[in-house]
């Protein structure tokens, strides 16, 4: 076609790579302002170890955990860890992906220029770990500094806590495809509450009785906290790899649900 | 740069558009004219390439949106229906971030942010967030945005909607210096000023359907007469005086508030008018313009 003079001729559209690197750039520029909104997320998991861990952990002696003895600090720290890189991935997620996909129109933009709803996915897939990851590492550093990990196996933590975010995310963004007011987001507490709370995050698994024992080991919060842990401790088993392998697959869904549940609401 | 045969879109059951030819040329200003819920926006958003054709050909810029969508909207400019800006960013950061979405190198958007801001006068607000800017603003922005990437066709969705008639004629200029370097342009209005001060040529849809196509001119000429008396009488006598003035023009409208009278000479109908002993309120004689146009063809007034 014949150059117009002030016209500018085709530029290659960005690389996956660089059409992810975007949107980071975008949201880091978006929280800028905002960085305090950072810290809360950061500090719960921090106040949970301090009041659960270290206060109630007093009345507890010690701890038996796959063969070893741990203290109980030990024991529910790995699982504040696991439940932070949760709670950093969920956030995102949920809400400000679902005000920036319903009232912000971000994604309708977006999708005007040479990015695809793959682009979009995987770019705010990829803000959610960054998220979850700060807040992981600094727990991680806080974990270190109490005397509270206790193998070098610790080092694989931080990579687990992504894992454990991407998971998170792209089912948590799956799943916010489907919400039609913010009223639906009652269900997000209604998943990760109880999660939190008897994923083995504070007491072990064994004490549940049978069927109930089983479903908590199905859940994804569990199966993070059981990787978390043997990590830290240092006493790993053929579970971290069931959670392995769990975690992948819930996040590699959960990512191509939200990408096509994008191409579904946005271009009609 | 835009050609559509048989194009349709529908959504489930309904058919917003149902089949039009269009050819828009290089360089002009082409027009999608007609009421809410013609198929106008419809029509937009598959040039666009962000909604799938139903049925029916279209390529834009000589490819086809279903294969070469992101190479299609590089090149392309929008201005959606609503301001959909990036309220969580500043004046200037919008520019920027939605050129790096083009994959612009960082060094050229901050240079051409910069441009596009003294382009549309908000080079003094760079730094403001957006939802402080008044409603002509954002629109300036919003176009200002479309611009990032030197679009080679610009996309207009009703640009001056809810604007004052100051802000209107600021966008009206920006877009007439767009156009004056090459740029194509496609917008869609309600506005028949609009479509007449800006347009080379267009088209006027009505449910889904393209009801006639030209200049404005070229419009007028074969939908209407060259002028139109308008007789304003008592409140809901309209209808039945329309009887008494019916054999003075070509033809006659009744609206709600007045009767239009279409004749090549209006002063000559408001004096048959008196000269039946009918006394209008208020009497008004003016060209023929494209809503005339609009209502002769669709049977109704275009704002409905």
């Amino acid at each position: 076609m014949a150059t117009v003079p002030g016209v500018a001729q085709p530029r290659p559209t960005p690389s996956a790579l660089a059409a992810t690197r975007i949107l980071l750039y975008r949201n880091y520029l978006s929280y800028r302002a905002a960085w305090y909104i950072f810290l809360t997320g950061f500090l719960e998991p921090v106040f949970y170890l301090f009041s659960i861990g270290v206060g109630v952990g007093r009345l507890i002696d010690s701890f038996e955990f796959n063969g070893e003895t741990i203290g109980y600090a030990a024991f529910v720290a790995p699982g504040m860890l696991a439940a932070s890189a949760m709670n950093g991935a969920v956030l995102d997620s949920t809400f400000n992906f679902f005000f920036k996909l319903k009232f912000e129109k971000l994604y309708d933009q977006i999708l005007a220029t040479p990015m695809s709803t793959l682009d979009v996915a995987r770019g705010e897939l990829a803000w959610s770990l960054l998220r979850g990851g700060i807040y992981s590492f600094g727990f991680l550093g806080v974990m270190a500094g109490m005397g509270l990990v206790s193998s070098w196996w610790a080092v694989l933590a931080l990579p687990a806590t992504l894992l454990v975010g991407f998971a998170f995310a792209g089912a948590a963004m799956a799943l916010t495809t489907y919400m039609r007011s913010w009223q639906d987001f009652e269900y997000v507490s209604l998943a990760t509450m109880p999660m939190f709370l008897f994923s083995a995050t504070f007491f072990p698994v064994t004490a549940f009785p049978g069927v109930l024992r089983w479903l908590v080991e199905a859940t994804p919060l569990y199966r993070s906290v059981v990787l978390c842990r043997e990590l830290t401790t240092g006493a790993l088993s053929w579970d971290s790899a069931v959670s392995v392998v769990y975690l992948v697959a819930m996040g590699v869904v959960g990512l191509l649900v939200a990408r096509r549940r994008l191409d579904a609401l946005l271009l009609t | 740069m835009i050609s559509a045969v048989g194009l349709r879109k529908a959504f489930g059951d309904f058919e917003a558009v149902r089949g039009i030819d269009v050819e828009v040329r290089r360089g002009e200003a082409f027009g999608f004219l007609g009421p809410n819920g013609a198929g106008k926006s419809s029509t937009m958003r598959m040039i666009a390439a962000v909604s799938p054709v139903t049925s029916g050909s279209l390529r834009i810029l000589g490819r086809d949106p279903a294969e070469d969508g992101p190479a299609i909207r590089a090149r392309l400019g929008v201005c959606p229906q609503e301001d959909t800006l990036d309220t969580e960013l500043t004046v200037r950061d919008n520019l920027v971030v939605y050129g790096r979405y083009f994959g612009i190198p960082r060094s050229e958007v901050a240079r051409r942010a910069d441009e596009l801001l003294e382009f549309v006068q908000l080079a003094e607000r760079g730094k403001a967030k957006v939802e402080s800017l008044s409603g002509g603003m954002k629109r300036r922005l919003t176009i200002a945005r479309s611009l990032i990437n030197r679009p080679d066709l610009l996309l207009l969705d009703e640009p001056t909607t809810g604007l004052d008639p100051q802000a209107r004629h600021v966008l009206w200029d920006r877009l007439f210096r767009l156009k004056q370097q090459g740029v194509t342009l496609v917008l869609t209005t309600h506005y028949m000023d609009e479509a007449e001060q800006l347009c080379d040529r267009l088209v006027v849809m009505d449910k889904g359907l393209i009801v006639a196509e030209g200049s404005p001119l070229e419009l007028i000429r074969g939908h209407s007469t060259r002028e139109v008396a308008e007789l304003r009488f008592g409140v809901g006598e309209h209808e039945a005086l329309a009887a008494k003035v019916e054999d003075l023009g070509e033809r006659v409208e009744v609206l709600p508030d007045r009767l239009l009278v279409y004749s090549d000479d209006g002063e000559e109908v408001i004096a048959r008018v008196h000269e039946r002993g009918l006394s209008p309120v208020a009497v008004l004689v003016r060209r023929s313009t494209l809503e005339d146009v609009f209502l002769r063809l669709t049977g109704r007034t275009l704002v409905d």
